[in-house]
């Protein structure tokens, strides 16, 4: 059984129809990654699967129980963690109060601050910086600290949204890698949505393109590479 | 370039006279003498001049100000015998020997206070330091939480209008009975902060989904409604007459005269004030009060972090209300007498206006503000018909050159401690 599958969800705001019967399934120890361009839905997905938006029909599915339109806290507890699109830390926290916001829901200070150790560990940029407010760390250095904080609430599944989102080429290098350290060190499942769809796909085991709110394509992520429509659309050979 | 730039501030200070000056005319220069039945206008040509450098003088230093508070973090600090004096005391006060003396000393003058300076300015204390609670209340909702309240002092007149209410329908049974009425007060005082607790819960319900500007016009609407209900339930509340003869509390069997009972009531607000600030210590030092700065920050990372936005703007509210309700019935004990224009609007911008004026989100901050609020127009009475203008020009210098208040917070930072000093370091990703 799939750790996580979307059924036929439709996302609405107002309106305007953002999501048509998008379906995907990912897999326990899997990266799935989700590309598209701008205005595709990609975000919207991500938000209703945290249920901070709400879906109008269809079925999200955490280990065959539904979620949908289940409180964003509740979610969270279920072992769903999400790094925001364009970060959003707290900007007058400090680096480790913000990641201590990310383990608000456990109670277990010892295994909190084993996490945090471990978290560290992955990168050390934060620890020198542990007490100085996330609001004056460099944008790189704010990304690792929004995946370290979603890291913190020991997700099975780790839901990122364009973590390359205005970052230096070499700085989305680095942090692609630490994504995918973090899925074969620590067994998480993660689930990448991005525009950076070469990086993606490299790092992937498979693939959807999301097209104006629907799933053009699902594939593995070496197919999807090699598509000549994908190459042409996403990623400009 | 310096020369250039003063001689652009200059035509503008030229500008802002011109035209201060042509605004100004009929007010200033224009007196329509309607004596001797038909008007006649006198100009008082003296008054231009005057108008015209006052304007010229003010603007100008109102540029060169500006010009000086955006550059004055470009060079380094010049140390002046006020920084000597000030990392004196940061230095004495790091010593826990001279902290705890300090403390004494000011503990001393504190409960010292209504003997040495007797009733008149204990009753101004005492008032004083119930804006110190309500500005310590506001403090977690709007400094803490980031939810702009402008309907506080209903919390504030529901914790009044408990003690009067009981005082009105439970106080004859107590007379009738032979009970001293002093024990009103003691059972007002925990029902007062349960009631502006529920209400406050109530107020949250329909604004979860609010923020800012909607939120501010929500609180203030109910802020007024409670006023609106409280005055025209007459039959209830007495109406636009309050409710009158509400008793000081007794000194356990002791009915205390006017003078005493001051004393007494300012002790009891003295322990309430820092009864507050201990718990609203408490609280942001905790996870929960951190957890309520996260959601000032941004609440979309606060969802995704799995904490619940419901329950913590339901306890923000639900715990500034508290405060409110507990100095509402401080109020009405010190009184004797409420109404509800004690309630209405400019009580809650009062509040929210010691808060900026000390320092949003800061302790010291919000009994230095209510404190300076509430002394300085008592102390400086010839001036209370400028004190609107006081309040305005201190609040735009304030804005402007120290955004932090006067008595800016000091974040008490969680640290973490690590295993060993080996741990950090090797491997740096970027």
């Amino acid at each position: 059984m799939a750790l996580m599958e979307l059924r036929n969800v439709c996302t609405y705001y107002g309106n305007i129809q953002a999501l048509r019967n998008i379906s995907l399934s990912i897999e326990e120890g899997e990266i799935v990654t989700l590309i598209g361009a701008n205005g595709a839905g990609k975000t919207t997905t991500l938000m209703s699967i945290c249920g901070i938006t709400s879906i109008r029909s269809g079925e999200i599915l955490l280990d065959g129980v539904d979620i949908s339109n289940q409180s964003p806290h509740k979610i969270v507890a279920m072992g769903l963690s999400q790094v925001p699109e364009g970060r959003r830390i707290f900007p007058q926290l400090t680096v480790a109060e913000n990641l201590d916001m990310g383990a608000f829901l456990r109670d277990n200070k010892v295994l909190i601050k084993a996490d945090l150790e471990e978290v560290f560990e992955i990168f050390p940029r934060l620890a020198e910086r542990r007490n100085q407010p996330g609001g004056t760390l460099s944008g790189g250095e704010q990304q690792m600290l929004a995946i370290s904080r979603a890291l913190m609430a020991r997700p099975r599944i780790l839901l990122l949204d364009e973590p390359s989102l205005g970052l230096a080429p070499l700085i989305v290098h680095n942090i692609f890698e630490i994504i995918k350290r973090i899925n074969e060190e620590r067994k998480t499942t993660i689930f990448l949505v991005e525009q950076n769809a070469n990086m993606a796909l490299k790092i992937a085991n498979k693939g959807y393109v999301l097209q104006n709110g629907s799933i053009k394509m699902a594939d593995s992520a070496e197919n999807l590479l090699a598509n000549a429509e994908v190459r042409k659309a996403y990623l400009g050979l | 370039m310096t020369t250039k730039k003063i001689g652009s501030e200059l035509v503008s200070a030229l500008v802002t006279t011109l035209w201060f000056v042509v605004l100004l005319f009929p007010f200033l220069v224009m007196k329509v003498n309607v004596t001797s039945g038909k008007a006649i206008v006198i100009f008082r040509w003296s008054a231009l001049p005057m108008l015209a450098v006052t304007t010229f003088v003010l603007s100008f230093a109102w540029s060169r100000a500006l010009e000086w508070n955006d550059h004055r973090g470009d060079k380094t600090p010049v140390r002046t015998p006020l920084t000597a004096v000030r990392e004196f005391i940061h230095r004495a006060l790091a010593q826990k020997s001279i902290r705890r003396t300090a403390l004494a000393a000011l503990m001393t003058v504190v409960v010292a206070y209504p003997f040495v300076l007797g009733m008149y300015h204990t009753n101004i204390m005492i008032t004083a330091l119930i804006y110190v609670i309500l500005a310590l209340g506001l403090n977690i909702v709007v400094g803490l939480g980031g939810l702009l309240n402008l309907g506080y002092a209903a919390f504030f007149a529901v914790g009044a209008y408990t003690y009067g209410l009981l005082w009105r329908y439970a106080g004859p049974a107590f007379v009738a009975a032979g009970i001293n009425t002093g024990w009103l007060f003691w059972i007002a005082l925990p029902t007062a902060g349960i009631l502006a607790t529920l209400f406050g819960i109530l107020l949250s319900l329909p604004v979860l989904r609010l923020r800012g500007d909607y939120l501010a016009i929500i609180t203030l609407a109910f802020g007024e409604i409670v006023r609106m209900v409280l005055q025209n339930s007459g039959d209830v509340t007495g109406g636009a007459t309050g409710i009158s003869l509400i008793p000081r509390p007794w000194f356990f069997n002791l009915r205390l005269p006017p003078s005493q009972a001051a004393t007494y009531i300012y002790y009891i607000v003295l322990v309430l004030v820092i009864m507050t600030i201990f718990v609203v210590r408490r609280i942001e030092d905790s996870r929960v009060g951190r957890a309520l700065e996260a959601m000032r920050e941004d609440e979309i990372a606060c969802e995704a972090m799995g904490i619940d936005l419901v329950r913590n703007k339901l306890s923000t509210f639900a715990l500034g209300a508290f405060w409110a309700g507990i100095a509402g019935v401080i109020l009405a004990a010190q009184t004797t007498y409420i109404n509800p224009d004690s309630f209405t609007l400019w009580e809650s911008i009062m509040v929210l206006m010691a808060i900026v004026i000390g320092g949003t989100g800061s302790i010291p901050g919000a009994i230095g503000g209510a404190m300076l609020l509430k002394l300085l127009p008592e102390y400086f009475r010839p001036l209370a018909q400028y004190r609107m203008l006081i309040y305005g020009i201190a609040m735009i210098i304030i804005i402007i050159f120290k955004p932090d208040g006067l008595f800016p917070r000091n974040r008490k930072k969680y640290t973490f401690v690590e295993k060993s000093p080996s741990d950090a370091g090797s491997g740096a990703v970027q």
